[in-house]
């Protein structure tokens, strides 16, 4: 769910655009249990930051979810119909991206579409949220102070040595 | 996330924004005519156990930020309450800011719930109870702000001695409880100004 | 006392039509974009969102650019703005030690673990104007190590371990903090309400009272004990999943400032802290709110208090830019009534001082 949310919305887009894994979010039977709503996260904080809870501001965010239904379910555990649910809470104001990552979350949880949605969506995902992160903090990297000590000149008659 | 239960979830208002809107003003309206029984006009699908009205109201007015009391143990209704309204359940009473009672025989008294305090009386319990019936032709008379002369309101499974103890509890305004009654999609709503008499 | 006066329609609609005109200014230069205002005014951006108190950088690039550039306007579009949106939850307190480092400095300890980390930050530029920005042109690009740069501890930490500095804990069982934009402030304020109105606060305002405690108004003796500026990840736990979720991450600056104290009765001499924390790249304004979050913490630690910067009431009260805009640009209302009865009460005032005066003034005029 968290590299869902993390995601960016086209990238996420491109890594949905697999045949197959298209298929598999538009062939499913969907219903909303919950449609996409935009509202406000408090974030919080802590004083020092270990101590005290205090609120910081807000985020915006859109959540959904959404009922998979679909006839292989009864066969595959013999149980009720639609009984997996979807569920996406997303940093920002992107309904598609909040109804995406809802429908792959419900998937994830197919045994039947698990394996597949992980190769071509969730792996990719990952690794571009890594290599994101990794060039940040590398840059970040270059800029930390290599601190040496300057060496006195060498002893000569007349240098005492002694502190200014 | 694990949702094998026994009753599937059903899904909420169809469209929120409007449908809780109808619901805020039915409400509104219901509180402002005290014990005029009302239509609410929303049926969100919702556990069996749950009133239309009821499931209205909760969707409308619940949320993360208010504590609800639950007087049912069935499971369904608190997992779509949950789900829905993000509303976390308390069994204490006293720290509710809505309850939901399902059975008024076994109910607890008016004053086991918050009154609020003289500074802020809104931070008060408001009272969601389900009923067998409603009607205007009989019953406990009712009289206060937004009642011209006097209202008559049938509650059945309603006992006297409720009445009387939320009529004592009047003594305590602006503190107090506001109670709207439910039954299937109809309400009727006794905010805290308005005086019983058996 | 205000009146309801008529009239003026059109001229107020006349008046939309010119600030459009003119906050497009000369249409042969090109309108700017949301997205060059995020790239290129980031910082502007960031201050927005951080007095909008509205993480929402695309939010805040629109409200700077429909407030022409007035970060003031700006923060008041996007706080009207979030009155639209429902409050769906709270997150978990953020964990500043994870952070994603962009840039960390300590001013106390030169050798720290994880080092001083320079980030992108004007301290070591010249001041002088760039005539080649002007021109316009290619830029030098960033330069790449060839490993990342590790998550570093917290430098109080290192200091906490010696019991040199107070430690920082969560009240018994964690209380859930007071939310100054859904009740009304009171006094005294805790330091949990405390810390939010600063981190939403005038970064000007906070500024000249944190500069005011520096020069001897409430004696403070700051030393920046580690500022460190990066990501963090943002994680809530939804009633319906009861577990936690990461939704995103959001960039944060993060002040500590270590403080000296001398101890009192029931406290040994150690240093104590001031904390800030700002949404985006705000330092100037994390390391004010830390200075400001000491001096206001005074009178829990048996100081006396002799400075605005200390006054709870003086510093809670006026450090909103929406408010104080608002109460200041008021009196723009039409006040006429109000005026008119000023005017009679002095009228009346100088009539009668006239007849106090003595009369010889009288006949000398009439010589």
């Amino acid at each position: 769910m968290s590299i869902l949310a993390q995601a960016d919305i086209n990238v996420l887009e491109t890594a949905c655009s697999p045949l197959n894994v298209l298929t598999e979010l538009t062939c499913a039977q969907w219903q909303w249990l919950r449609s996409p709503e935009t509202g406000l996260i408090m974030v919080r904080g802590r004083a020092g930051g270990t101590g005290v809870q205090f609120n910081l501001g807000e985020v915006p965010v859109t959540r959904c979810a959404l009922r998979l239904q679909r006839d292989s379910h009864l066969s595959a555990n013999g149980g009720a119909v639609g009984s997996t649910i979807g569920v996406a809470y997303v940093q920002g104001r992107n309904v598609r991206h909040a109804e995406l990552a809802a429908r792959l979350d419900a998937l994830l949880q197919e045994p039947a579409s698990c394996e597949r949605i992980h190769t071509h969506v969730i792996e990719p995902l990952a690794a571009a949220q890594a290599a994101r992160r990794d060039a940040a903090a590398r840059k970040a990297a270059a800029t930390k102070v290599e601190f040496y000590t300057l060496a006195r000149e060498a002893q000569t008659p007349g240098n005492t040595g002694e502190e200014p | 996330m694990d949702t094998a239960t026994a009753t599937p979830l059903a899904p909420g208002f169809e469209q929120r924004v409007f449908d809780s809107i109808k619901v805020f003003r039915a409400l509104a309206d219901a509180m402002a005519h005290p014990g005029e029984i009302r239509r609410v006009n929303a049926r969100p699908p919702a556990p069996t156990q749950l009133m239309p009205a009821a499931a209205a109201m909760c969707l409308t007015l619940l949320d993360f930020e208010t504590p609800l009391w639950l007087q049912t143990s069935h499971a369904s209704v608190a997992d779509y309450l949950r789900f829905h309204c993000g509303c976390p359940m308390t069994p204490e009473a006293t720290q509710a800011s809505f309850a939901l009672i399902t059975n008024t025989l076994t109910m607890p008294a008016v004053n086991t719930f918050n009154a609020g305090e003289p500074e802020y009386p809104d931070r008060s319990t408001t009272l969601m109870i389900q009923v067998e019936s409603l009607s205007n032709a009989s019953g406990v008379r009712l009289s206060g702000p937004g009642v011209r002369d006097a209202i008559y309101l049938d509650v059945a499974g309603v006992s006297a001695t409720y009445w009387r103890e939320l009529q004592a509890s009047r003594a305590a305004f602006p503190c107090g409880v506001d109670i709207v009654f439910i039954w299937g999609e109809r309400i009727a709503a006794l905010p805290r100004t308005t005086r019983v008499s058996c | 006392m205000y009146v309801a006066v008529k009239g003026g329609e059109q001229a107020i609609l006349n008046s939309w039509r010119l600030l459009a005109e003119q906050r497009r200014g000369d249409t042969r230069a090109p309108e700017l974009t949301l997205a060059q205002i995020r790239g290129q005014l980031g910082l502007a951006v960031d201050r927005v969102m951080a007095e909008g108190s509205l993480y929402d950088p695309e939010l805040a690039a629109l409200a700077i650019k429909q407030a022409q550039g007035d970060v003031i306007e700006a923060v008041f579009l996007l706080r009207a703005y979030r009155t639209t949106l429902p409050r769906l939850g709270v997150s978990l307190p953020i964990d500043t030690g994870a952070m994603r480092l962009q840039r960390r400095i300590s001013a106390t300890y030169k050798d720290v673990p994880g080092g001083q980390v320079l980030g992108a930050t004007y301290d070591y530029t010249q001041r002088l104007l760039d005539f080649q920005l002007a021109a316009g042109g290619t830029v030098a690009s960033a330069a790449v190590a060839a490993s990342a740069l590790p998550a570093a501890p917290r430098i109080t930490e290192i200091m906490g371990s010696e019991g040199l500095l107070a430690a920082e804990t969560p009240a018994a069982d964690d209380p859930a903090p007071r939310d100054l934009t859904r009740e009304p402030l009171e006094f005294p304020a805790n330091r949990a309400l405390r810390l939010q109105n600063l981190a939403r606060g005038d970064e000007g305002f906070l500024l000249a009272l944190g500069y005011s405690t520096q020069r001897g108004y409430a004696n403070t003796h700051p030393f920046a004990g580690e500022i460190r500026q990066g990501t963090v990840s943002v994680e809530v736990v939804p009633e319906e999943l009861g577990f936690a979720i990461e939704i995103g991450e959001i960039a944060v600056t993060e002040c500590q400032m270590v403080n000296q104290f001398a101890g009192s009765a029931t406290q040994p001499p150690q240093f104590t802290r001031g904390y800030g924390l700002v949404f985006g790249a705000c330092e100037r304004k994390a390391m004010a709110m830390a200075l400001v979050d000491r001096s206001l913490r005074a009178e829990e630690l048996g100081e006396a208090v002799t400075a605005p910067a200390q006054m709870q009431e003086f510093v809670l009260y006026h450090s909103d830019n929406v408010e104080a805009s608002g109460f200041v640009q008021h009196l723009k209302l039409p006040h006429y009534v109000d005026f008119q009865s000023e005017l009679e009460l002095v009228r009346k005032l100088r009539a009668r001082y006239a007849a106090a005066q003595p009369k010889s003034t009288d006949t000398a005029e009439a010589a």
